[in-house]
C-alpha cells in the first residue's frame, strides 16, 4: 500500500449530442425567451480596439459533407494580446463567442477584432490566433484547435512549430478571401484532417 | 503575482474514445490523426466570465423558466444539485453551468425532434446558474425521459440531462451528461459506452439523495463535476534553462 494521492479524476466528457443549441443558442435553436440575455453573442462590442474581421468556414466529415448542427466557441486575446481581465485589456473585446454552422448551408461565420500576440510562459510568443473548441453530435470529446492568419508572421510560434508535417501547419492558417475576410474550413478527418489540439 | 501553473495534461484515458462504431454518428466525425499535446498557455489558462447580473432567478428552475412562473412543468420533480471542483479537489466558484434536457416524456424542444411523445408548453428544456463560493450549484428540473434514438435498430437512451460547465479557463471547458441511478438502459447504451473505464462512466451516474429531497416536494440526485486542475510547484515556471 502507498499513501493515497488524493486526485480527483476528471469527469469523463460526454456528447453535446443533436440538440446543444437548445441549451447553448436557444435564440438560435428557435426557443427565444429562455433567457433574458444569452451569453457568447459577440466577442467584441462597439469601439473595439484593431481591425474588425470576418472569418467564414465550415466543419467537414470524414465524407466532405459539411456539418449542419456543429456548435462552436472562441476565445482569443484582444488586438494588443492582452485576455478580458488582464491589466490593460480592451473592454470592449469579451473575448468569447458562441456561433454555429448554419442549419441549411453548414457555413459558420465569426466577427471579431483580430487579436495581438500574446506572451508565452517560456518567452516565445504566440503568433495571433484565435483558440475554437467543437462540439456536435458524433464528437465525444470537444475538439481544440487554433485559428492562425496568413498575412500574420507565424515564423517561430511556439505551437505551430511543434507539428512535425509541415503541409499539416497550413490546416490552421486561415485565408485572406477580401480586405478583413478569411477563410477558416475544419476537416474532422480524412484529407487536409485538422490538427486538433491536447492542450 | 504568483503564476497559478499550467493545466494539469488531460488524462485522454478518463475520457471517451472518439472512434466508437457503436455510435454511428462518431465514425465519420471522429480525428483519425493524433491530436497535438502541448503545455498550457495563455489561452487555455485564461477564460470568460460571467456578472450575476447576466441571470435571471428562475434561470436554474427548469419547472418554471419557461413559462415565466406562470405555470408548472409536467413530470417528476427534481433537484440536481452538486459541486464543481478540480483534479486537486478545490472548489470552483462562480463559474457557469448550463444544462437541457428532453421532457418528462423524453422529447426536445427542437424542430428536429419529431419523437411521438408530445411537446410539454409548460417546459423549455434548459437553465443554467454560477456556482457559489463553495462551488456549489442547483437546478430544480423535472426527470427526463428515456427516449428512442436513430442509431442501431432499437437504441434507447438513458434517462439524462446534459452539462456543460466552463471553469476559469478555457482549457477546461467540458461538455457531460448526467445520468440516474439504477437506470436500466445505462448499460445499453453506446453513447455511454463511449466511456471505455467502468468507473468513469459511474461517476457520471447521479445518486439519489434523500438528504436533500424535499418531503412532499421533490426528489434529489447529487451530481459532482470535476474539471482539470493546475499544476503548481516552487520549482517551476520559470523560463528554459533556468
Amino acid at each position: 500500500m502507498v499513501q493515497p494521492l488524493n486526485c480527483l479524476p476528471e469527469s469523463a466528457s460526454q456528447t453535446a449530442g443533436p440538440y446543444v443549441h437548445i441549451g447553448l443558442m436557444p435564440t438560435y435553436a428557435g426557443n427565444a425567451g429562455s433567457y433574458d440575455h444569452e451569453i457568447g453573442g459577440s466577442p467584441i462590442s462597439d469601439g473595439a480596439q484593431g481591425q474588425i474581421i470576418r472569418i467564414v468556414g465550415s466543419v467537414f466529415d470524414g465524407t466532405g459533407w459539411a456539418l449542419r448542427d456543429a456548435l462552436i466557441e472562441s476565445w482569443q486575446a484582444d488586438a494588443s494580446g492582452r485576455f478580458p481581465g488582464q491589466e490593460g485589456a480592451d473592454p470592449a473585446v469579451s473575448g468569447h463567442c458562441r456561433f454555429a454552422a448554419d442549419a441549411v448551408t453548414g457555413e459558420f461565420t465569426l466577427r471579431t477584432v483580430k487579436p495581438g500576440r500574446v506572451p508565452s510562459r517560456h518567452g516565445r510568443a504566440f503568433a495571433p490566433h484565435i483558440s475554437l473548441w467543437i462540439v456536435a453530435r458524433g464528437i465525444n470529446i470537444g475538439l481544440q484547435t487554433r485559428i492562425y492568419f496568413e498575412d500574420e508572421d507565424n515564423e517561430g510560434d511556439p505551437l505551430l512549430s511543434r507539428i512535425e508535417q509541415r503541409p499539416r501547419v497550413d490546416t490552421l492558417i486561415a485565408k485572406k478571401t477580401d480586405d478583413g475576410t478569411y477563410r477558416f474550413d475544419i476537416r474532422l478527418q480524412g484529407d487536409g484532417e485538422t490538427v486538433f489540439l491536447d492542450i | 503575482m504568483t503564476d497559478p501553473g499550467p493545466l494539469i495534461p488531460r488524462n485522454r484515458e478518463a475520457h471517451p474514445v472518439a472512434y466508437c462504431p457503436g455510435y454511428k454518428t462518431s465514425v465519420a466525425r471522429s480525428p483519425n490523426l493524433p491530436l497535438l499535446s502541448m503545455e498550457s498557455g495563455p489561452s487555455e489558462e485564461t477564460g470568460p466570465t460571467f456578472g450575476h447580473s447576466t441571470f435571471g432567478t428562475l434561470d436554474n428552475n427548469l419547472i418554471l423558466n419557461w413559462t415565466r412562473g406562470a405555470a408548472p412543468a409536467v413530470g417528476e420533480r427534481i433537484l440536481m444539485h452538486g459541486r464543481v471542483l478540480d483534479e486537486t479537489a478545490r472548489p470552483v466558484p462562480n463559474t457557469l453551468v448550463e444544462i437541457w434536457q428532453a421532457n418528462a416524456g423524453g422529447r426536445y424542444r427542437h424542430k428536429k425532434d419529431s419523437y411521438l411523445a408530445p411537446l410539454d408548453p409548460n417546459f423549455g428544456g434548459c437553465g443554467r446558474t454560477l456556482t457559489d463560493d463553495q462551488g456549489r450549484y442547483q437546478f430544480l428540473t423535472i426527470r427526463p425521459g428515456a427516449y428512442p434514438w436513430p442509431n442501431r435498430g432499437n437504441d434507447w437512451r438513458p434517462m439524462h440531462i446534459h452539462v456543460s460547465v466552463f471553469g476559469h479557463s478555457f482549457g477546461q471547458r467540458l461538455i457531460t451528461q448526467m445520468y440516474f441511478e439504477g437506470d436500466p438502459l445505462i448499460p445499453l447504451c453506446p453513447i455511454a459506452a463511449t466511456i471505455r473505464d467502468r468507473s468513469q462512466l459511474d461517476r457520471l451516474v447521479a445518486p439519489l439523495d434523500m438528504a436533500h429531497s424535499r418531503p412532499l416536494d421533490y426528489l434529489a440526485y447529487k451530481f459532482d463535476i470535476v474539471l482539470r486542475g493546475r499544476r503548481q510547484s516552487m520549482f517551476e515556471n520559470k523560463p528554459e534553462g533556468m
